[in-house]
């Protein structure tokens, strides 16, 4: 087995008084999927905040490649290689595909003392690394807004893919799609798993996560239950840790199965 | 039902975008791929005219068509005409384009006709009451005022307030300072005397007179334009050059226009009005492009002044009034959106157009120059309404 990208080991994090996070270790492979899941509340949000710099943890231990790091910033998590797509922060609609995909990254192209915005590459680049990922834009100045929300994922993710991201954390990416977008999400996430990326998919939707997921860890109230195996777990019992066990069984009774 | 579906659809992933997207066939090149069905191609013609200045570009063909049919034996197409509606609109884009960049990075500033009236006092006060010479006073009014600009920008970043209400604090305390700093130093409001101690001066000729005056009096010569035929000025061009304050409108829309479209800094200024929550994440420095803005928006209503004091030859306490706002009408007319994130400086120069020809034109028609404001906020509703829509066309918004 190879060596994990970054390793999270007995994170805790307490806000005041508030232990939002009690011992969670959790570690990523190359070329792995790895799912967090848990409920509303479980820990997630603070936990994948802390595994991209914007939270220091208040204790336990970051390992990138084997060595202890401390991100000051979510920059330096970035430059340690680690990407996170938030749900509803990955893109600004008003603009087009190619000035998401380059803001805060533009090329730039000198002409004498002054430097342009290198438009030439930077919309072939993004025609391409769309392509790469599935989708055939109209044209690279068209608006993100004119895009599906899956589209708009897949444009965050290949950005983080392109600019190098090692680790790429998905902060629930299904959440708010439809079927056929989230599909097309799903797919985008093997793709980039192909590449040897390391992918932290964070969802409370078992069946999206059973979907691609080769390793799962379920987060309830601020604690690690544990990783399990693909095959090793069924979606029943993945529901049950989450949920964090007997009431939501005789929900599911009485529901027919349909949660 | 629809989790079942889901179900079906999640445990395949990797089918699914075939069918979502016609299957990649590898004998054809990537441009062929495209086959969305629900997107519709967009004809290049289209494409060409759907930008967000096509409302102002309406507005201005409206406008002039408007003003040609009602005043066009009125001397308004002819050379002096021109020129005179040809300054009004001038100094309206100057002010327009600062507010243009600022409002696409998400903020507004209000303070701009206070600014104008301050630094107009500034420049007076120096070189005409305390005789620095007039580079020094010209000079000193860009820092004060540009440092008020980044004041503006500073507080709005750190208190996390509207600038909305910063701004609308500093159009008070910088009206009632400039009156009170006027009022106090030479019990007037208005300081003159300007002209005289700025002949000769190694600065002050960047804001004030014209240029070209050989091409008019060569234009005037060959008979394409008209010559005085009375009067102690006869024998000159009835236009004997242009006025500074046209080419600084030039090259500041020129200037703003590359910045917004062309640059890396552009782009933060978009990113920064669109969502700098989103823009700070992806590492673009948001407070600096704001607080930046701010002052670019300083430095462009002290152009403004120092024109409008070089031209008068005097500054006054109150000059400037509601000039923030005729700023902002300009950018609103021009296809920018009031919240950020969307405009363009090419369509905030022509809502300064459209404003310095109605304005003048009116005047020219001989209709009743209160009509003005009746025209101007029918020009600005159906502006912002086609503007509306375009916007709607190009950005996917519902």
């Amino acid at each position: 087995m190879a060596d994990p990208l970054i390793e999270l080991i007995d994170i805790e994090k307490h806000f005041g008084p508030v232990i939002a996070l009690n011992g969670v270790s959790i570690s990523v492979l190359p070329g792995e999927c790895h799912c967090l899941l848990g409920d509303n509340g479980a820990g997630k949000s603070t936990f994948i905040k802390t595994m991209s710099g914007v939270h220091k943890p208040t204790r336990g231990r970051i390992l990138v490649d084997g060595k202890e790091i401390a991100f000051a910033s979510p920059r330096d998590a970035m430059q340690a290689g680690i990407a996170t797509v938030y749900q509803d922060l990955a893109m600004i609609p008003l603009m087009s595909v190619t000035r998401n995909f380059w803001m805060g990254r533009e090329p730039v192209r000198k002409t004498g003392p002054l430097r342009f915005f290198d438009f030439q590459k930077a919309n072939a680049v993004t025609m391409e690394e769309m392509r790469k990922m599935g989708i055939s834009l109209r044209e690279p100045d068209q608006a993100v807004g004119t895009l599906s929300g899956g589209e708009r994922q897949t444009v965050a993710i290949a950005r983080a893919v392109y600019f190098g991201a090692k680790v790429l954390i998905l902060d629930e990416p299904t959440s708010a799609l439809g079927v056929r977008q989230t599909a097309n999400v799903l797919s985008t996430i093997a793709r980039v798993r192909e590449k040897g990326i390391g992918v932290v998919f964070i969802t409370h939707n078992v069946r999206h996560a059973l979907a691609v997921g080769d390793r799962f860890t379920v987060l309830n109230r601020g604690r690690t239950l544990g990783t399990a195996l693909r095959g090793e777990v069924k979606p029943e019992e993945l529901q049950d840790m989450m949920a964090g066990g007997q009431e939501l069984a005789e929900l599911e009774g009485s529901l027919g199965g349909t949660v | 039902m629809t989790d079942r579906h889901a179900q079906g659809a999640a445990q395949k992933p990797a089918q699914e975008p075939a069918q979502a997207k016609s299957p990649p066939s590898a004998a054809k090149p990537a441009a062929d791929i495209i086959a969305d069905e629900r997107v519709r191609k967009v004809p290049a013609w289209r494409k060409a005219l759907i930008r967000p200045e096509l409302g102002a570009i309406c507005g201005t063909i409206l406008v002039f068509a408007f003003f040609a049919v009602i005043a066009g034996n009125s001397g308004m197409f002819a050379p002096e005409g021109i020129m005179n509606w040809g300054v009004v609109a001038a100094q309206f884009a100057v002010i327009a384009v600062g507010a243009c960049l600022l409002m696409i990075a998400g903020e507004f500033d209000l303070s701009v006709g206070s600014m104008i009236g301050f630094s107009g006092i500034i420049i007076a006060l120096l070189s005409v009451t305390l005789h620095y010479p007039v580079w020094f006073a010209i000079l000193a009014a860009f820092a004060v005022a540009i440092a008020i600009g980044a004041l503006n920008g500073y507080l709005v970043i750190k208190t996390g307030l509207p600038s909305f209400i910063v701004t609308l604090a500093f159009l008070y305390i910088l009206r009632g300072l400039t009156i009170f700093i006027s009022i106090t130093t030479t019990r007037q409001t208005i300081i003159g005397g300007v002209r005289e101690v700025a002949a000769g001066d190694p600065v002050a000729w960047l804001f004030g007179g014209k240029v070209l005056g050989g091409l008019f009096m060569w234009l005037a010569d060959i008979g394409a334009i008209g010559k005085f035929v009375a009067g102690p000025r006869a024998g000159q061009p009835v236009v004997d050059g242009i006025p500074v304050l046209i080419v600084w409108a030039l090259v500041l829309v020129a200037f703003g226009h590359v910045l917004l479209t062309r640059t890396r800094f552009g782009n933060w200024i978009f990113a920064s009005g669109g969502d700098a929550q989103a823009a700070r994440y992806v590492g673009v420095p948001v407070d600096r492009v704001k607080i930046l803005m701010f002052m670019f928006s300083a430095f462009c209503a002290t152009v403004f002044a120092t024109c409008q004091v070089m031209e008068f030859g005097s500054a006054a306490a109150d000059r400037g009034l509601l000039k923030e706002f005729e700023a902002i009408i300009s950018v609103v007319i021009g296809g920018a959106l009031l919240t950020g994130g969307y405009g363009s400086v090419v369509g905030a120069a022509l809502g300064a157009l459209i404003f310095g020809v109605v304005q003048q034109g009116l005047f020219f028609a001989g209709v009743e120059s209160s009509l003005f404001r009746v025209f101007l906020g029918a020009i600005l509703l159906m502006a912002v309404i086609l503007n509306t829509y375009i916007r709607r066309m190009i950005t996917g918004e519902r």
